[in-house]
């Protein structure tokens, strides 16, 4: 019996691809179940592992590392690369199937679900028990957990973001790969990308992995009153996020919005600004290292759950700070 | 002439407190009210639009007790045509009894002279968050399905859907029938007319039994996570803090 991980890959800088973040979360989550082995199926990347996700696998305690090669793959269709998570179930006879609960983690995953007609668990937090197996995961936007049962032949289920810290294994292993071969039809292939634009250069599209995030909400009063958060992300390095009443005002578009219906994020600081800080959007941003809000309100739920407050109006605290900071 | 379904859900509204039921089995929705999902509220935005431009209809669909009707008459007053309710205790049905429930009562209706060009639904449920009723139902509908919809468009026969990823965007086109589950963004939902709530009131609700026996959703129980201890240092007031907090952000070594 064993662990099969849908594991995706990221470029870092000009680097050559490795395993995501999430994806080695999710490999430190898998060696919590129950099983003799965790092995792995790579999705995303056509064509034989890269040395980088090699040795990261090496280091989870990857044992087989399954990947196709095939060309028809390149382009994203959720259905097609279910496919071969399906070929790697088939190779590894695994009772679990675990994947990050990313975008195209929960949808690869749905597809798998739905071909074997087994249930699918989505955005897991811990393991509460192992036998029958019972897992705790977010609803609710984050703010209830529930515990649900995951019974039958094949486990399937999606890790939430952060529900663990990525940790090497202890028992590193040499990982085997394996070639998978898929059969893909036409209906496979039916919802595939057919073209990708990329967003300009200089917006806030780096949101998900700033390491500092200078969330702006209601509190700027206008879309044209963000320069001093913009110059303050600029300072910092790090990029401008948003409450939804934001997005909902129109004053800057949906991608750069945080929480339950927008971006999680996990910078190691959220300046949270003129932001109330509602349910939905404390889910979005309940994962970052240090909170520090700015608001009029001293009752605010960010200011009462930040680790630091300034009591203030942000158009007067963000320049005053622009000129410590120099 | 473009014919599109969109599955709503009746969830709570979680905006302020969640409190759960004395039983600890569900939300408690009582005192916050009830509501649809945002995407949902995208999705029949998307569907009233493409609809409008075919002379085609918009018919809207949940599965729920009789006060799901609250929302189906939500989403009429902002331009379905007609809303179907699915007879069924909504908590006692699993992501693929939904799912199952949903494709009876297209095949159903289809098999009554309907034909949905289109099946919208939200990207994930507002409460369960499951992430997986829209392509369950595209596998048991044998229809292509894309997640995380912003946009969709109809022409010739074909759907283009635009979804977000970190970088950019993303297009598909799909040939017709098709679903399509929806993320909030990528439209601006409408707000009701004068008009629109009268229609609602008076627009006939159709009842369909769920044609399949619900195997669950596996839940064992619901905790709500404890509010963190408030240990929030405050810094100061006004721009006479901003010594302090330049002073913290070097501390923490976000300062470049």
């Amino acid at each position: 019996m064993s662990v099969l991980v849908l594991v995706e890959t990221e470029v870092a800088g000009q680097g050559e691809p490795g395993l995501s973040v999430v994806a080695e979360e999710t490999l430190t989550f898998a060696r919590g179940l129950p099983g003799d082995a965790v092995d792995a199926v790579l999705v995303g990347h056509v064509g034989l592992p890269s040395e980088r996700v090699l040795a990261q696998c090496r280091e989870h305690g990857v044992r087989t590392l399954f990947v196709s090669t095939d060309a028809q793959l390149e382009r994203y269709a959720a259905r097609a690369w279910a496919r071969v998570v399906d070929a790697g179930l088939q190779g590894s006879g695994a009772a679990y199937l675990i994947g990050g609960g990313t975008p195209r983690g929960n949808e690869v995953l749905a597809h798998v679900a739905s071909f074997h007609d087994v249930p699918m668990a989505a955005n897991v937090v811990q393991i509460v028990q192992s036998d029958p197996l019972e897992v705790e995961r977010q609803v609710v936007g984050g703010a209830v957990l529930e515990r649900i049962g995951l019974g039958g032949e094949l486990a399937v289920a999606s890790v939430a973001g952060h529900a663990v810290a990525p940790v090497p294994s202890a028992e590193p292993t040499q990982t085997q790969v394996e070639q998978v071969a898929v059969q893909l039809t036409p209906a496979d292939l039916a919802a595939q990308v057919r073209r990708s634009e990329v967003r300009e250069a200089g917006d806030t599209s780096a949101l998900t992995g700033a390491s500092v995030v200078v969330g702006v909400g209601r509190g700027v009063g206008g879309a044209d009153r963000f320069t001093a958060a913009e110059a303050l992300a600029e300072r910092l390095g790090g990029a401008v996020g948003v409450s939804r009443v934001v997005t909902s005002l129109g004053w800057r578009p949906h991608h750069e919005q945080v929480g339950q219906t927008g971006s999680r994020i996990s910078p190691d600081l959220y300046l949270a600004c003129g932001i109330s800080g509602a349910i939905q959007h404390w889910a979005g941003c309940a994962s970052s290292r240090t909170i520090i809000a700015i608001n009029t309100d001293d009752e605010a739920p960010m200011v009462t759950k930040a680790q630091y407050a300034v009591i203030g109006d942000m158009h007067e605290v963000l320049p005053a700070l622009l000129e410590e900071l120099g | 002439m473009t014919d599109v379904l969109v599955c709503v859900k009746r969830v709570p509204d979680a905006s302020g407190e969640v409190v759960l039921t004395e039983a600890g089995d569900s939300v408690d929705g009582r005192y916050a009210g009830y509501t649809m999902s945002a995407h949902e509220e995208c999705a029949l935005e998307i569907a009233v639009g493409i609809a409008g431009e075919s002379d085609g209809e918009v018919t809207v669909l949940s599965l729920g007790e009789e006060d799901c009707v609250e929302q189906l008459r939500a989403a009429v007053a902002v331009g379905a045509h007609a809303a179907v309710r699915i007879d069924a205790l909504a908590d006692a049905f699993g992501p693929g009894d939904v799912a199952a429930a949903i494709a009876s009562a297209v095949r159903e209706k289809e098999a009554g002279g309907a034909s949905y060009d289109l099946v919208l639904l939200g990207n994930d449920a507002a409460d369960t968050g499951d992430h997986q009723v829209g392509i369950r139902l595209a596998h048991l509908l044998e229809r292509p399905v894309v997640a995380g919809a912003l946009t969709v468009t109809v022409a010739e026969g074909r759907a283009e859907v635009r979804a977000d990823t970190a970088t950019g965007t993303e297009v598909y086109e799909l040939p017709l029938p098709a679903v399509a589950t929806v993320l909030e963004g990528g439209v601006q939902p409408r707000y009701p007319s004068i008009s629109g709530r009268m229609r609602a009131k008076k627009t006939p609700i159709e009842v369909l039994e769920p044609g399949v026996e619900p195997r669950g959703n596996g839940r064992l129980g619901l905790r709500v996570l404890p509010p963190p201890d408030s240990q929030v240092e405050v810094l100061g007031q006004g721009e006479g803090a901003a010594a302090r907090l330049a002073q913290v952000l070097r501390e923490l070594g976000v300062v470049r």
